[in-house]
């Protein structure tokens, strides 16, 4: 196993040194190109029934990953942490993963193993929705606005429910994706911004209920509507389809978008293991290639969104009807029944630099794992980057993102010049703001979750 | 007629025509009535019944999307030829630039058809079941030969006989993974190897058993013949033991089968192995309005090829016993 390993390591050692000949000795284009042949031509990636898969599926459907000589199966999987198993023990070459997923996985939330990622498959996308008898009481609370509901609704409205079930002594419980989940910690600023505490995670309490007002669990995506329809959780954060689902369902209502939690947040990324990563370089770098053109086709037109609701409702795919679909990806969401509203940046896959891997954006992941102590202990701020560093992976990015330019499928001004940091960031709901580079101080700026020293 | 007896399943000798009627009417005019009686009283209720994927579909929604999984089926194969063909020009272009390459054609990367899974299902219970029986017949032999296997056997088969698939999974999921490590392109899926061993691990109880009940009520004399005649154990087991136990064996091998067939769909949808019970599952997940007319096509699938294994079986137990 060492030896093969080692004379693979050292195939690879000069083919790249052939392609560095190739690159500096200018003369020798052909040379250089034939390099970069993918290691491994047929490769099976796996999803989650959820629109922000499409990045994949059109780089299948448009054969972006034809173009790239890649042969790629696209599988669907149960759930986020039978993906996750699959991708570690190497029945899936790939995945569609939560942005949450590499980083907790490296630092070992649950299962641990070294994940990277080079590729953020999308910002936002992401909803709140609760049952329609949670609704009716809270909107009881909403100001209203010309004979609709003010947006974005806060969580103080919830809180007010909640209290009240509190003194019947009712739990109130809601759903989420999976522990390391962006919907989880989205959830979880939503309610803390209102008054709520959703619970901390402890070394004994691996549910995160500890002295929470609203008790979290799991549930996989496609299965919330019919959870929530059976009673079992009273509401739920959920990517698309399943919050547009409960409004066609008429089983519930979907009250905020994460995009009002958190403008413009990073969702899903696309997660290899490390190992994966370097034994097979080109091939990463011609993966990244077909993705971050299937972003730019998705968010290229409104025609082009039509025809990936059209894809996406396949069977084989995300499966629900494609009204379910298209209203969130065509550029609005439906609340309450018949309450449609403009949402152009409910999902975005290409604009605002969306694909590229910023550091900035995996540090907060870590802080709101500390902060609902998930990371049972203090950390400085060098181990935040440290960590971030190690995950997310710009260098191949860049890679990818180059070779599409040189190859003139993409503008240079797509990609951004960056450090990996978007500075300062505003937007978020409570009205906090949020720089990558100091951790520790945006942890301290929260009424309620973990700073630095404190202990469950 | 002999024939015709025995693929009813009946014993009783026909030979007067009145009789052959009779026959006819019981085994087929009766099933029938009682059939359209059921389509009726299904489409009377499915309408009045709204689930959150719309009104239950009734018999012809049913058949409408049967008939689009067919039609699916032949699209798919459409857009296999396409890929094959958009294959062989790149292959031909690299081969143009680079004329030391080696085309290498790549297998179809899109999904398994309705059709596909139901051969995938067929497969793997069959590799399940044939696993059960070489494991199960053996083992049978010797508990009914041997009182001392038998008494050591036997509380471990009470033991794990009523064991559900759903327990079995993450056991042989967890070993599976752990023990069948592949380097390159591994000969069978795990998820197939790991369905198929539910299969087995489920199924193998009623072979078992039933193995070592045949073999044990063999007549005694006939046993003490072959020892008196000092026949080799292989010789005494193929020509006494086995010939008197087979009509056991083969009704163990038929429940068995029948066993499999029903916990394979189990084992399919938490496995995810690419057959029935995993198109049952992402039919469910998908929640589509025609996904409740699918996931009844698959049901009477999954029922009319559980009704015909049962019924190959007997054919062939008739045919092996009585010869």
């Amino acid at each position: 196993m060492s030896g093969s390993s080692r004379s693979f390591n050292r195939r690879q050692f000069t083919l790249q040194a052939l392609a560095l000949a190739g690159v500096s000795g200018a003369g020798l284009p052909a040379l250089a190109q034939k390099a970069g042949r993918p290691e491994k031509q047929a490769l099976k990636f796996g999803f989650i029934k959820l629109t922000d898969c499409a990045p994949l599926v059109i780089a299948y459907e448009k054969h972006f990953f034809e173009d790239e000589g890649l042969f790629v199966t696209l599988e669907a999987q149960a759930n986020w942490k039978v993906l996750l198993d699959r991708v570690i023990d190497g029945q899936l070459d790939g995945a569609h993963m939560l942005a949450g997923q590499p980083l907790g996985a490296t630092i070992g939330i649950g299962t641990k193993a070294d994940i990277v990622t080079a590729f953020s498959m999308d910002l936002n996308g992401n909803g709140v929705t609760v049952s329609n008898a949670v609704w009716a009481e809270m909107k009881k609370y909403l100001p209203m606005k010309d004979g609709k509901v003010e947006h974005p609704i806060k969580a103080d409205a919830l809180k007010k429910v909640v209290d009240a079930w509190k003194k019947e002594g009712k739990p109130f419980k809601m759903g989420m994706v999976f522990p390391v989940s962006t919907h989880n910690y989205e959830l979880r600023y939503w309610l803390a911004a209102g008054g709520l505490n959703p619970g901390y995670y402890t070394s004994s309490d691996t549910t995160g209920t500890t002295k929470a007002d609203v008790l979290l669990s799991v549930t996989p995506p496609p299965q919330m509507p019919a959870t929530m329809e059976a009673g079992t959780i009273n509401g739920y954060c959920v990517g698309e389809p399943w919050n547009q689902q409960a409004v066609t369902k008429g089983i519930g209502v979907p009250v905020i978008t994460d995009d009002e939690i958190w403008k413009n947040n990073p969702e899903k990324v696309f997660g290899v293991t490390e190992a994966w990563a370097k034994a097979n370089p080109n091939t990463h770098i011609a993966v990244v290639k077909a993705l971050i053109r299937a972003g730019q086709w998705l968010d290229a037109s409104m025609a082009n969104r039509a025809e990936a609701v059209k894809i996406l409702s396949k069977s084989q795919y995300v499966g629900a009807d494609a009204t379910v679909i298209g209203n969130s990806m065509t550029g609005t969401f439906e609340y309450e029944k018949g309450d449609k509203r403009p949402a152009p940046d409910f999902n975005i896959f290409f604009r605002n630099y969306a694909t590229y891997p910023y550091y900035s954006d995996a540090i907060w992941y870590l802080t709101q794992m500390r902060r609902w102590g998930q990371i049972t202990e203090s950390k400085p701020d060098s181990w935040y980057l440290d960590t971030a560093r190690k995950v997310y992976r710009p260098d191949i990015y860049l890679q990818a993102a180059n070779a599409l330019i040189a190859e003139g499928k993409i503008k240079a001004t797509d990609v951004p010049k960056t450090d990996g940091f978007k500075g300062v960031q505003s937007g978020f709901i409570d009205g906090v703001t949020y720089d990558g580079r100091k951790p520790n101080d945006y942890l301290a700026k929260f009424k309620i979750g973990l700073k630095a020293a404190d202990k469950v | 007629m002999e024939l015709a007896a025995k693929l009813f399943g009946g014993t009783a000798a026909l030979r007067n025509p009145k009789d052959i009627g009779r026959a006819l009417v019981m085994t087929v005019g009766v099933p029938l009535a009682a059939f359209a009686i059921f389509l009726a009283l299904w489409s009377f209720a499915a309408s009045r019944i709204q689930t959150s994927l719309g009104a239950v579909p009734g018999p012809t929604q049913v058949a409408q999307q049967a008939v689009n999984l067919v039609h699916e089926h032949f699209a798919e194969r459409e857009r296999r030829d396409a890929f094959y063909a958009r294959q062989e020009q790149r292959n031909a272009e690299r081969v143009k630039e680079d004329p030391g390459y080696q085309p290498r054609i790549h297998p179809w990367t899109g999904k398994a058809t309705y059709i596909d899974q139901i051969f995938t299902s067929l497969k793997t219970v069959f590799v399940g079941f044939l696993l059960a029986t070489l494991v199960a017949v053996p083992l049978g032999i010797l508990a009914g030969t041997s009182k001392v296997v038998q008494a050591a056997i036997n509380p471990m088969v009470q033991l794990f006989r009523p064991v559900s698939p759903l327990a079995w999974l993450p056991i042989v999921t967890l070993i599976v993974s752990a023990v069948y490590v592949t380097a390159g392109d591994p000969m069978f899926q795990k998820s197939f190897l790991i369905s198929a061993i539910t299969v087995t691990l489920c199924s193998l109880w009623t072979t078992l058993i039933n193995t070592a009940i045949g073999v044990s009520s063999v007549d005694k004399d006939l046993v003490n013949v072959g020892k008196v005649l000092q026949l080799p154990l292989g010789t005494r087991i193929r020509k006494i033991i086995l010939p008197s136990s087979l009509p056991y064996i083969f009704t163990g091998m038929r429940l068995s089968l029948g066993v499999g067939w029903m916990v394979l769909i189990a084992a399919e949808m938490l496995a995810q192995n690419p057959g029935l019970g995993k198109f049952v599952w992402d039919e469910f997940q998908n929640g589509s309005s025609d996904s409740l007319s699918r996931i009844m096509v698959a049901v009477f699938t999954i029922g009319a090829i559980g009704f015909a294994l049962d019924r190959l079986m007997l054919v062939l137990q008739n045919l092996i016993t009585r010869r």
